[in-house]
């Protein structure tokens, strides 16, 4: 079933964080002071480009236009790295040793913190030009879509079947031959998934990065997400409606014309050999096959793609066999790159101390641990609270095999929605009638993520095997019964993939939830993301880096403690097939 | 023309291969020092259980493994990866599921650039020959499995190779299928409508290597060695019901089941004491084996082709259930024939009880690896021991994945013997049954 690949893909084998993950966290975050330092040093202040956003309802289309470009952008990028990260981790066992720790620790990172980074970097390295700024945005967008597409098809390159392997070899078929035609196809189902998931997830980005206050400097995009800034600085609650309809529509477009056909199309890759399991309809692929025109269009480039899929590009030294592996060479180059690794680490904590220690006190650290335990209470809380509500009705709608056909398309849509589209409306019920931010904002970080345990376990629901409810009935098992020993085990793989997925993006989430504004009042709740949100919007970069570095802690933590072991007993102890 | 008929075409000589242990290591051995060579216009069929190292070798010979020592030659020239002379058949038909048939096919060709149109011709012929016309533009999943095999062998066929490789290509399908694809296959090669010189295949199946090879070489296992060669002279097509068809299977049951020499005191499965790897058999099949030879027509002695044409097993099911019985002595193999041991006649007349208490008996003096756990639960004041720790001692001996099914199936033996429990969630053995 689709919906598990998502989960899968991001599981490794080991459970707490080892050596490999310290490297990586290090080393990502004396990359992002880096960088910071480089931009700084090139201007200061920053040079923001102007831009004329107005609530004009015509410039709408436009604008919405302009997002979904963003979004397009963003997704190119993913794919480019997808191809080149993942492929180099694939296939070299040394570079596999530390970029996958790092992608890894990136998956973790709530990369809404380092907005103000990037922001910075980019508007240094272009100064003054709106293209600077669209950088950043699609930058952002692009480090909220690029890690589980990158995992999903690195482990798909690592289980390519060994017959199949073999049968590339046997044909001779030369490495970049292989690639196209065995490795990337084999990887197709899942690396589509995980692009449908990452572009749902990115809505929530581009409309957060298109319009950002970093310190005085404050950047305007040309987009939904600038004209809903707009709209609440102005306190115009029908330009924030105005916006909530442009989105639907843009979500439904892209549900509709993107999302449905390639799901679709990627079922043809798939390797188990039997046809069935539920196909996925859409009109537009009935559309292209039946079209003519369309089919002529789509035609050539086909053509060419399949041809460049059949260009040999040998290396000029032709290796049949890697020649007798010297153990001794193999064992020093081994040690000098993980020295390497290691040196590289220790600079890049000493980098990280040195940076925060300089601006921050001690008091500071423990705050931010403080505030990222309140957070994690809240995400846990939620979690479970919404897990309360939608895995009953999850499961009876799965059941009902004609609802759930239409009610799990209606959930992933809601998925891609973004979420802080909405905020506003939220904002404006706890300013009037006075509700306490601390409670009240905590529902704004599950809103959105919600819907990932919905449909997750309305698809386990409706896989669930029919002989086994059959003889529940037979033995009378009813009620309580019913529940915690028939379905609920037999959604659990279904249950964790949703709620793996949810947990994520709450940590993400809560970075905007936690602080949100209505004109000029501010309502916040005490947790990490207010905090770092608070520092992004004073400009005080330390601050942000050691919150988001604490955050960052929390939710490895978190996944590995709570998640990773979750979906191993799943994996192994409740599998229905 | 004599000299060509004498020159081998494919020659392998003293070739050895080795397990990868799970520490990386060099493992013992699965291939010791094998040679044998391949003739134009014959067919030949390697015979041998799991483990005998017959798809090991296949590998090397078709270039996609490297011996450790040892060299294959083709008409002379040193093997040093796949080309373009031999080709292979999996078991598994292992076709690209993103392909259709006519792109399957096509798809050697076109790596080699061998320009569209021509690719095209060919690819259309050998589909033709080999009966799949109509099916060009199907899916592999549209298919049955024959179907399927079909596409593999025309993929194979259509690079114009010399030699066909083949690993148990019929062993994945049904038992009707199978004959129709072998007889097919048969007729092409005798009528001489497919290009190829020479067709090596591996099979379980002694019938099979029978009614197809020219010639069969027996693989003994542990490690894997030629133990005798055996030249068929039935001219096809043969029939399995003839007297010499019958003689030539129960010959070569004789020679696949005759007594291990005193040079391999292990028995029948690799490895030494804590190190032996054991096969993946459920105790039902072991008690179902028992009762049956126990029960009339056999009375406590059995006649393994007739036990194997009864069930409907290839040797690959047979062999390890029988072999295990002979571990645990229950049963004793000769020349062709297992027969009941004392324990092993007390055991199909015994209720469940007199069953378990005598499995697990046996099962703890005759495989060192159940005593073993018994004995680390016994000593520990807990009786409590993790199963990852009895994993890693195995990885010294074996590769990761069969240390893994040893440990099942020893896990599955014990449990089955009462001699421990074991709990799945937490990976441990105990002494204590739930209650």
């Amino acid at each position: 079933m689709s919906s598990r690949i998502v989960a899968l893909a991001s599981i490794g084998r080991k459970t707490l964080p080892n050596q490999f993950d310290l490297i990586a966290l290090a080393l990502i975050f004396a990359g992002f002071i880096a960088l910071v330092h480089g931009s700084r040093g090139m201007v200061l202040p920053l040079q923001a480009p102007q831009s004329s956003v107005t609530l004009d309802y015509a410039n709408l289309p436009y604008y919405a236009l302009r997002t979904t470009l963003r979004m397009f952008a963003a997704i190119l990028c993913s794919l480019v790295f997808t191809f080149t990260y993942a492929t180099w981790g694939a296939k070299s066992r040394r570079a596999e040793r530390f970029l996958i720790p790092i992608l890894d620790v990136l998956q973790s990172v709530p990369i809404l913190g380092f907005l103000s980074f990037t922001v910075t970097f980019f508007l240094g390295l272009f100064p003054g030009s709106t293209f600077g700024a669209e950088c950043a945005a699609i930058f952002a967008i692009f480090t909220s879509q690029a890690w589980n597409m990158a995992f999903s098809f690195y482990q798909s390159l690592r289980n390519v079947p060994r017959e199949l392997n073999e049968v590339s070899n046997s044909l001779l078929l030369s490495p970049w031959q292989r690639f196209w035609q065995l490795e990337t196809p084999y990887a197709m189902p899942g690396l589509i998934w995980n692009t449908m998931m990452s572009m749902s997830g990115g809505w929530f980005f581009v409309v957060a990065s298109e319009a950002i206050s970093v310190g005085d400097t404050t950047v305007n995009l040309p987009g939904i997400g600038s004209y809903l800034a707009l709209a609440i600085d102005r306190k115009r609650i029908d330009a924030v409606f105005a916006a909530i309809l442009a989105m639907l529509l843009v979500i439904i477009a892209y549900d509709q014309l993107l999302f449905r056909p390639l799901v679709t199309f990627s079922s043809r890759f798939r390797v188990e050999s039997s046809a069935g399991e539920y196909e996925q309809r859409s009109w537009v692929i009935q559309l292209f096959r039946r079209t003519y025109l369309l089919r002529a269009i789509i035609a050539v480039p086909t053509r060419l793609f399949q041809s460049m899929a059949l260009w040999r590009l040998e290396l000029p030294f032709h290796a049949e066999f890697s020649e007798e592996a010297n153990r001794w060479k193999e064992r020093i180059l081994d040690f000098l790159w993980i020295g390497t690794g290691l040196l590289a680490a220790a600079f890049a904590v000493g980098l990280v101390y040195r940076y925060v220690s300089a601006n921050l006190s001690f008091s500071e650290f423990g705050l931010t641990i403080w505030l990222t335990f309140l957070t994690m209470l809240r995400v846990m809380a939620l979690i479970a609270l919404a897990s309360l509500i939608w895995v009953p009705i999850g499961v009876l709608i799965g059941l009902n095999a004609r609802l759930a056909e239409t009610i799990q398309p209606l959930a992933q849509f809601l998925a891609a929605f973004p979420a802080n589209v909405v905020f506003p409306i939220a904002v404006v019920m706890i300013l009037r009638f006075s509700l306490n931010p601390d409670i009240w904002l905590s529902f704004l970080i599950i809103f959105g993520t919600q819907w990932y345990i919905l449909f997750n376990v309305v698809g386990g629901a409706s896989a669930f095997p029919n002989d086994l409810r059959e003889v529940a009935a037979g033995f009378r098992i009813r009620g309580l019964d019913w529940w915690l020993e028939v379905v609920l085990p037999g959604i659990f793989p279904y249950y964790v993939t949703g709620a793996l997925t949810a947990s994520g993006g709450s940590w993400n989430a809560a970075i905007v939830a936690e602080y949100v504004k209505w004109g000029n009042d501010t309502v916040k709740a005490h947790g990490i993301g207010a905090y770092i949100a608070t520092a992004t919007a004073a400009g005080d970069y330390p601050k942000i880096v050691l919150g988001v570095a604490i955050m960052s802690v929390f939710v490895i933590l978190f996944n590995r403690l709570l998640w990773r072991p979750l979906s191993r007993l799943a994996e192994r102890r409740v599998r229905l097939d | 023309m004599l000299d060509t008929a004498l020159k081998p075409l494919l020659e392998v000589r003293n070739v050895c291969q080795s397990y990868v242990t799970g520490s990386g290591d060099v493992g013992a051995l699965v291939l010791d020092h094998v040679s044998l060579s391949l003739k134009d216009g014959e067919i030949v069929g390697m015979l041998g259980r799991s483990g005998s190292g017959k798809s090991s070798l296949l590998r090397i010979i078709s270039g996609l493994a490297k011996p450790i020592d040892g060299e294959v030659t083709f008409r002379g020239q040193l093997v040093r990866g796949p080309f373009e002379e031999i080709a292979m058949i999996f078991q598994s038909a292992a076709l690209f599921p993103w392909l259709s048939v006519l792109a399957n096919v096509e798809l050697g060709l076109r790596a080699k650039k061998v320009p569209r149109r021509e690719a095209r011709a060919r690819a259309v012929r050998a589909i033709d020959l080999i009966g799949l016309d109509g099916f060009e533009s199907a899916f592999p999943k549209e298919l049955s499995g024959g179907m399927r095999q079909r596409v593999g062998f025309a993929r194979a066929l259509v690079v114009n190779p010399e030699i066909l490789l083949m690993d148990e290509p019929f062993s994945a399908l049904d038992v009707l299928t199978a004959e129709t694809l072998r007889t097919d296959l048969l007729d092409l090669w005798v009528e001489g409508r497919m290009p190829i010189k020479s067709i090596l295949m591996v099979t379980h199946n002694i019938e099979e290597a029978v009614l197809m090879c020219n010639r069969i070489l027996v693989l003994a296992s542990n490690p894997g060695r030629i133990s005798a060669e055996i030249q068929v002279n039935l001219p096809h097509p043969r029939n399995r019901l003839t007297a010499e068809f019958r003689q030539l299977v129960d010959r070569i049951y004789a020679l696949m089941t005759r007594r291990t020499e005193p040079a391999q005191p292990s028995g029948p499965f690799p490895g030494l004491g804590l190190g032996m790897g054991l096969p993946k058999v459920s105790t039902n099949l072991l008690a179902g084996l028992m009762e049956t030879i126990a029960a009339p027509p056999y009375r406590g002695r059995a006649d393994m082709p007739a036990l194997a044409e009864h069930y409907q097993m290839e040797i690959d099911d047979l062999f390890p259930v029988a072999e295990t019985l002979q571990l645990l002595r229950f049963a004793e193999i000769e020349e062709g024939d297992i027969k009941l041991t004392a324990a092993g006649s007390r055991f199909a007349e015994g209720d469940v009880d007199v069953r378990k208490r005598l499995f697990g008996d046996h099962l703890r003096t005759y495989v060192p690896l159940a005593a073993r756990v018994r004995m680390v639960l016994d000593e520990r004041p807990s009786h409590v021991a993790r199963a990852a720790r009895f994993l890693e001692e195995l990885e010294d001996y074996m590769s990761e994945d069969y240390a893994e099914q040893t440990l099942k199936s020893v896990i599955d033996w014990g449990r089955y013997g009462e001699l421990f429990a074991y709990d799945e969630t937490s990976e441990t053995f105990s002494l204590e049954n739930p209650t």
